[in-house]
């Protein structure tokens, strides 16, 4: 693998975000890293209240106001109006010059719920037109007619005619596919997208993926996933970062994290898809529930929920062990002292099933 | 649109209807007699009565009553005022209390719009404290003790204001109750505003806009304001109907010659005025509904949920 001459665009280094709350402080990111890569798409997959929009939302400079950012670098890498490649530690940036220069310039956001994410009472082509003439000195007609084209772009037919309308007027699918138009239109370099197929029709969804698939080819942009739909996952991620309690815990391509899953919660989420092949009938789910936050974690978060837990687990954070170039995970089971542990039997069937399913379809 | 403005228009015209037909009727089996008694002979309250056709069936005397309302006039007193014409009366009345309670409007929902928005943008700050207190205090303590506190102060005290209403000192006088009336609005309004403000905010749509780049001014100008603002326009419309028809222990106290006072006069003078009462309900009611209905007509404006129908889209 020739990373190293891969262009770098995002680098989340160490990140650590507590916010404060009525019942007190939340430690929600414990240190998170991420690297994405022009023109590639990273997944971040992980259970509700791991810490998924909020690593993204510290990206783009969106985090609430009760939140603390402790430490940690989220280095960006854009090209600037004269055409020089610069970085920033968005972190260092207060949030005027976050929105000036970053949001709706070089990253945009396609967020979870297209019911709510549109301004009800303003027309979709307004709100295409105002991010157009945001960044871009150009005249209403012009805004118009580049509104016009991104609607098509995004499979809108008849455009021209869905401009005066308002989002109560469309349904989920067409408004996020508005949604999409909205993040394009300002030709960014970097696509967040905050789980944007959970609140469509099954259907419509590969249509949606295909679609960001599609422009993202054409376009050249990097995509940022955030999901707990593996299926998603693997139709497009190249790369898949499972977060665990605010922080990574396995990262690897796609073939690693589907294939040679080394965490017990990789495992977990894995065995927790449903599948029409498995032999048992029980649809299996990882016992417990997330630690709370609230309180300082000690040694791994996911220990108490693992039956393959060391008592280091109990003791220390385990380190990422690097496993390949691309692939590392969080687990003292990698250590060379730890005794040798085999992910569960139905597990293994179901990846060779997998590996299998691929190859015919090949 | 237009279909929306006019279902409204027909609607509220047929509510105003039956309200006075009801009222008419209530008035009218209510107990107690309409002449000053103690001043009149049995046999001249029973000559009034059959002048004044109350021993008529009750529709046709409602027909009756109706056809003169229609053209503007609503009859005389029967008890106040010696039976001077009602509107004379009413519009002197009306003109004290719509100047009053207009500006009490004015300074309500300016002043707590205000007060919501910078609430609002700063949220668990001082003055979204200061806003919370001040709206508590403004709900419930009631109007009549601004007043008395006021008067105090400002008339008793430093002598700055009138110490009661004088028609020919118009302005000077109406600045002590035009601002305990609206201290009620006030508060209301800046609650509202903030809190309709706070969920606007927290909305995935201006985080949508955030994320487009938009900031300050510009943000709250076009994603924040219309949103929130379009809930606020609906609880104007019976605190504007309260103000404008007057307080009725404000014009009593301060004695304004308004129209609360002609309604507690007109039900507890000599006898019960039938007229006057019956005049002065279907004013209420006629302004309750002519402000909803353009309040209606207002938020049909603002909200394109209501102005634009489901046809166009998928």
């Amino acid at each position: 693998m020739k990373v190293e001459e891969k262009d770098k665009i995002l680098d989340i280094r160490d990140l650590d975000v507590s916010f404060k709350t009525s019942a007190g402080t939340v430690h929600a990111l414990r240190g998170v890293n991420i690297d994405l890569y022009r023109g590639e798409t990273v997944a971040i997959v992980g259970e509700s209240g791991s810490g998924k929009s909020v690593t993204m939302k510290a990206a783009m400079g969106l985090l609430s106001s009760n939140a603390t950012v402790n430490g940690g670098k989220i280095l960006f890498k854009y090209k600037d109006e004269n055409g020089n490649m610069t970085e920033v530690d968005i972190l260092e940036k207060d949030t005027k010059w976050i929105r000036k220069n970053i949001n709706g310039r070089h990253m945009a956001m396609v967020f979870q719920d297209p019911m709510t994410s549109l301004d009800p009472t303003m027309t979709i082509g307004m709100q295409i037109i105002e991010t157009i003439r945001q960044y871009k000195d150009v005249s209403m007609k012009e805004a118009r007619s580049m509104a016009v084209e991104l609607l098509r772009e995004v499979g809108i037919t008849e455009p021209e005619k869905r401009l005066p309308c308002y989002p109560h007027q469309f349904s989920g699918g067409m408004r996020q596919r508005v949604a999409i138009a909205i993040a394009l239109s300002c030709d960014p370099d970097l696509l967040i997208c905050d789980e944007p197929t959970t609140a469509l029709d099954v259907t419509i969804q590969a249509k949606f993926l295909e679609l960001i698939l599609r422009l993202q080819k054409e376009r050249g942009i990097s995509v940022i996933y955030i999901t707990h739909d593996l299926g998603v996952v693997a139709k497009v991620a190249d790369y898949v970062n499972v977060m665990y309690a605010g922080k990574i815990v396995e990262v690897g391509n796609v073939d690693e994290i589907f294939y040679e899953p080394a965490h017990p919660y990789t495992w977990g989420l894995l065995s927790a898809m449903p599948d029409l092949d498995t032999d048992d009938s029980r649809l299996y789910s990882i016992p417990g529930s997330p630690p709370n936050l609230l309180h300082e974690v000690k040694g791994d978060a996911f220990a108490a929920r693992n039956k393959y837990a060391l008592v280091a687990d109990f003791i220390e954070c385990p380190p990422m062990f690097k496993i390949s170039e691309t692939h590392s995970a969080a687990t003292w089971l990698l250590d060379p002292r730890a005794p040798k542990v085999e992910m569960p039997e139905e597990l293994k069937k179901r990846i060779k099933r997998m590996k299998d399913g691929v190859k015919n379809d090949d | 649109m237009v279909k929306y403005i006019l279902k409204r228009v027909g609607i509220a015209v047929l509510t105003l209807l039956i309200i006075t037909f009801l009222l008419f009727v209530l008035v009218r089996i209510m107990p107690g007699n309409p002449f000053p008694s103690e001043r009149m002979t049995d046999e001249a309250i029973a000559a009034k009565r059959e002048e004044m056709g109350l021993n008529d069936p009750i529709l046709v005397q409602f027909w009756a009553y109706m056809k003169n309302v229609l053209r503007g006039d609503f009859g005389k007193g029967t008890s106040l005022y010696n039976g001077a014409p009602i509107k004379t009366v009413l519009n002197k009345a009306m003109s004290n209390s719509f100047k009053i309670g207009g500006m009490a409007i004015l300074l309500g929902t300016v002043v707590g719009l205000l007060l919501g928005i910078v609430a609002a943008l700063n949220r668990d700050k001082f003055w979204d404290v200061f806003c919370s207190v001040f709206s508590i205090l403004g709900v419930c303590v009631p109007a009549y003790v601004f007043l008395i506190f006021l008067q105090y102060t400002f008339a008793f005290k430093i002598n700055l204001l009138p110490y009661f209403f004088d028609s020919t000192a118009f302005l000077e006088s109406s600045v002590i109750p035009a601002i305990s009336m609206s201290l009620f609005t006030m508060s209301t309004v800046a609650r509202f505003t903030r809190n309709e403000m706070v969920e606007v905010i927290d909305s995935d749509y201006v985080l949508l806009a955030e994320s487009k780049g938009m900031y300050g001014w510009q943000l709250v100008n076009r994603h924040i304001l219309r949103n929130a603002l379009i809930p606020v326009v609906t609880v104007l419309a019976p605190l504007i109907v309260d103000l404008l028809t007057g307080a009725l222990v404000v014009e009593k106290i301060y004695g304004i010659q308004g129209i609360g006072k002609l309604m507690v006069d007109s039900i507890s003078g000599e006898g019960i005025d039938y007229n006057y009462v019956l005049a002065l309900a279907i004013l209420y009611s006629a302004l309750y509904i002519g402000i909803m209905l353009v309040l209606d007509i207002v938020y049909g404006l603002l909200d394109p949920r209501i102005r634009v129908s489901k046809k166009g889209g998928e």
